[in-house]
């Protein structure tokens, strides 16, 4: 199962060394992290998916906790959530693919956001789900490069506490 | 009043209460030993800087004070790398200060420039590289709160040349430090107490397991009070020797691959472990799928990662075990456990029956009997300091420390070189106390240079050599499990005594039993550092020995006719 936790961190050069270097040194198994900034410019976040059939995500929160610039750890996997990652794909498009190509990313509500004589890129929001099957939609026409930005996540409503867990991960496309 | 960053230093070092820094001076901390001059600071000029951290690290341990080492860029920052890694491992209270190159030099590979705050990442509970002279009071502020409260351990703040030179106006920082990511939890979850004390009242063969924990915290007499009370046996982890007086009727002694085998068999049948303030080491659990598979577990620590972390347990309290004691302290119920403690009994004497204390040694001279006889001569009073291998585990068995904070060893790195620099450390610490160093002859040449340093700063401890001509804990398990291949651990040593007479240091040699007290005595009322090198049997085995990842209760035992003993009251 994948954990999902958010971690708010200080905003200081090295913070995210600390952070690596400690899942390197527990032998952590992270799917992904992302880190980026936060409505308070002295704190950054960091969204880090925990694979918990090799990491147990509880031992995780407790070493992340030990880092003095960590603020504050939260496993919202059970919390209803906004769970969202983005992909950028760049796709092997001529004249007679390129219509069933652009229809298909509607379908998922992507966006072209480049045309090329031979080539389209796609941006595609979504849970990992979507863009997993939209990967695989795309796959057949050639894909010539792909960029992942790694999940973030924010709980819903608008208190961070008194939501009642939803059953599985708790996200809502 | 503007101040240049060394002054603030010293400054904010002096507010620490500071009073003694070792170190080794170098290009990139010059301006701080330049002002250092100006400040009312003890420095103690080690041989090398690895020396320096381990006595700060003995100076922490033997005072409950933070120790503070010090060294320049480059090779001067890596050499402290050991000793900072000791600290960690052993949860030691130190500031470490190193100089570095100027800030518009990093990066850029200057000479002794090292990347000392990423090589040390994962060696300090944290650490700084400070590129702003107006940030330093702040930052030596918080490294001391850091490296002091909550669980222990290691600091580091790097000060690039030029931030020491920059000057800027001089504001401490006054008032708690506050720290938004950093808030040692101090709120013990009532349901947790209740659990815990359920199950110690109803449980009929408990059995304490205290660590370093009940030191750090200060929770000896709580730890004594719920032993009395609840009539509870205690064992010891390394670390934890004194927590608990060895005298006490319910103290069993260490536990783990060389505590003695009644206290292992006592854990693997007991039906409730109380873990406090130690951590399940795999030296402590051996095999932990076969560990204590009888017992409930409650595990009192004040880092939360350590629970369930070795072992799983069923009430896990984070927590500073003093303060939880004393919550559970008036819950524990007086059970009569005489059925249990008679049991433990039985085992002790089996126990006793292969102790090699029974033996007069057959006319040779055995390092457990040295220990013992230092114990008997020191009346328990030392302070000692031991290194690491058979001596360190002689001495955890043989020397029966009565009071806490009396045994510093490096148990969680097992750092071979750390007796002789930390014992300088202790004793400028504790100048009241008698201070012995034993280490064995291969950890002693690893740090034998901080015999100047014990002369030129004229620290009276006393030293003495278990010397078996082998690298001895590595021999015993080629003895046992690669068949007597002796590779790369027989040693041709210098003659200590002539060592020791090339730094004006006295020195004796004992080679039989009967030498060893007096020389000892001999040694005690010499003026100085002293030196003795007791020639000990070659080949002898630490018993008894659970092989690494064996199951507790898989001991080697000395065997009982091995010696032929007789039941000879020591």
């Amino acid at each position: 199962m994948k954990h999902i936790l958010v971690a708010r961190v200080e905003n200081k050069p090295g913070v995210l060394n600390r952070v690596a270097s400690l899942f390197r040194r527990r032998g952590f198994n992270i799917d992904s992290l992302t880190v980026g900034e936060t409505e308070v410019p002295e704190i950054s976040r960091m969204t880090i998916v925990v694979d918990t059939s090799r990491t147990d995500a509880t031992r995780v929160v407790h070493n992340l906790y030990k880092l003095v610039n960590v603020i504050e750890v939260e496993d919202i996997t059970e919390r209803p959530s906004v769970v969202r990652d983005l992909v950028l794909l760049k796709v092997k498009a001529d004249a007679r693919t390129r219509p069933e190509i652009i229809q298909l990313t509607e379908v998922f509500r992507g966006k072209v956001v480049d045309v090329a004589p031979d080539s389209l890129i796609l941006e595609l929001t979504g849970e990992e789900e979507k863009i997993r099957s939209f990967i695989e939609v795309m796959r057949p026409f050639g894909i010539l490069e792909m960029v992942r930005t790694g999940i973030v996540a924010m709980t819903r409503g608008s208190s961070p506490n008194g939501h009642v867990p939803l059953r599985g991960n708790g996200a809502v496309v | 009043m503007e101040l240049t960053g060394a002054e603030i230093l010293w400054e904010c070092l002096l507010r620490e209460g500071v009073e003694v820094v070792f170190g080794y001076p170098g290009g990139a901390i010059l301006p701080t030993y330049d002002a250092m001059n100006f400040y009312p600071v003890r420095h103690v000029l080690v041989r090398h800087e690895q020396g320096a951290v381990h006595a700060a690290d003995g100076y922490a341990r033997a005072s409950g004070r933070v120790g503070v080492a010090m060294a320049t860029s480059g090779p001067g920052a890596t050499n402290m790398v050991t000793g900072i890694a000791t600290a960690m491992m052993d949860s030691s209270p130190i500031v470490c200060i190193t100089g570095q190159v100027p800030t518009a030099a990093i990066g850029s590979d200057a000479f002794q420039e090292t990347d000392v705050t990423g090589i040390t990442l994962p060696i300090t509970k944290h650490n700084y590289l400070v590129t702003d002279v107006r940030e330093l009071a702040q930052v030596v502020k918080e490294a001391f709160y850091i490296a002091r409260s909550g669980r222990p351990g290691p600091v580091l703040i790097d000060l690039p040349k030029d931030v020491q030179i920059a000057r800027t106006e001089f504001v401490y920082p006054e008032g708690p430090v506050e720290l938004p990511g950093y808030r040692p939890r101090t709120v013990i979850p009532p349901e947790d107490l209740e659990r815990a004390v359920e199950l110690i009242n109803s449980a009929r063969r408990p059995i304490i397991l205290a660590g370093h924990g009940v030191l750090m915290s200060g929770a000896m007499r709580e730890l004594r009070e719920f032993a009395e009370r609840g009539r509870i046996p205690v064992a010891q982890t390394l670390l934890g020797l004194g927590n608990f007086p060895a005298s006490h009727p319910l103290c069993l002694g260490m536990m783990g691959m060389h505590g003695e085998a009644f206290v292992n068999q006592a854990i693997q049948e007991a039906d409730l472990l109380l873990a406090f303030g130690m951590r399940f080491d795999d030296r402590v659990t051996g095999n932990v799928k076969t560990y204590a598979p009888k017992a409930r577990k409650i595990h009192v620590d004040i880092d939360p990662s350590e629970l369930n972390k070795n072992v799983k347990v069923d009430v896990g309290i984070v927590g500073d075990l003093k303060a939880v004691l004393q919550e559970l302290l008036p819950h524990v119920e007086p059970i009569d456990r005489s059925a249990w403690l008679e049991q433990i009994d039985e085992w002790r004497d089996d126990t006793r029956r292969r102790d090699i204390l029974n033996w007069d040694g057959g006319g040779k001279l055995w390092g457990a009997h040295v220990i013992h006889d230092i114990w008997r001569a020191t009346e328990g009073n030392a302070i000692v300091v031991t290194d690491v291998g058979q001596h360190q585990m002689w001495e955890a068995q043989y020397y029966r420390h009565e009071q806490p904070f009396t045994l510093i060893t490096s148990g969680g790195l097992g750092t071979m070189g750390f007796a002789l620099p930390a014992g300088i450390g202790a004793k400028l610490a504790r100048p009241d106390a008698e201070v012995w160093v034993i280490a064995g002859d291969g950890g002693f040449q690893m740090t034998q240079a901080e015999l100047a340093t014990a002369v030129q700063e004229r620290v009276p401890i006393r030293i003495a050599i278990i010397n078996n001509a082998y690298l001895g804990m590595v021999r015993q398990w080629q003895e046992f499990f690669y068949e007597k291949r002796y590779a790369a651990t027989p040693l041709v040593n210098p003659d200590f005594c002539k060592l020791a007479a090339a730094y004006d240091i006295p020195a004796f040699r004992v080679t039989r039993r009967e030498e060893v007290i007096p020389i000892v005595e001999k040694a005690r009322q010499v003026d100085g550092p002293v030196l003795i090198d007791f020639v000990v049997e070659k080949e002898d085995i630490v018993y008894p020995m659970v092989p690494a990842g064996a199951d507790l209760h898989a001991m080697i035992r000395r065997p009982v006719s091995e010696h032929g003993q007789k039941e000879v009251t020591p």
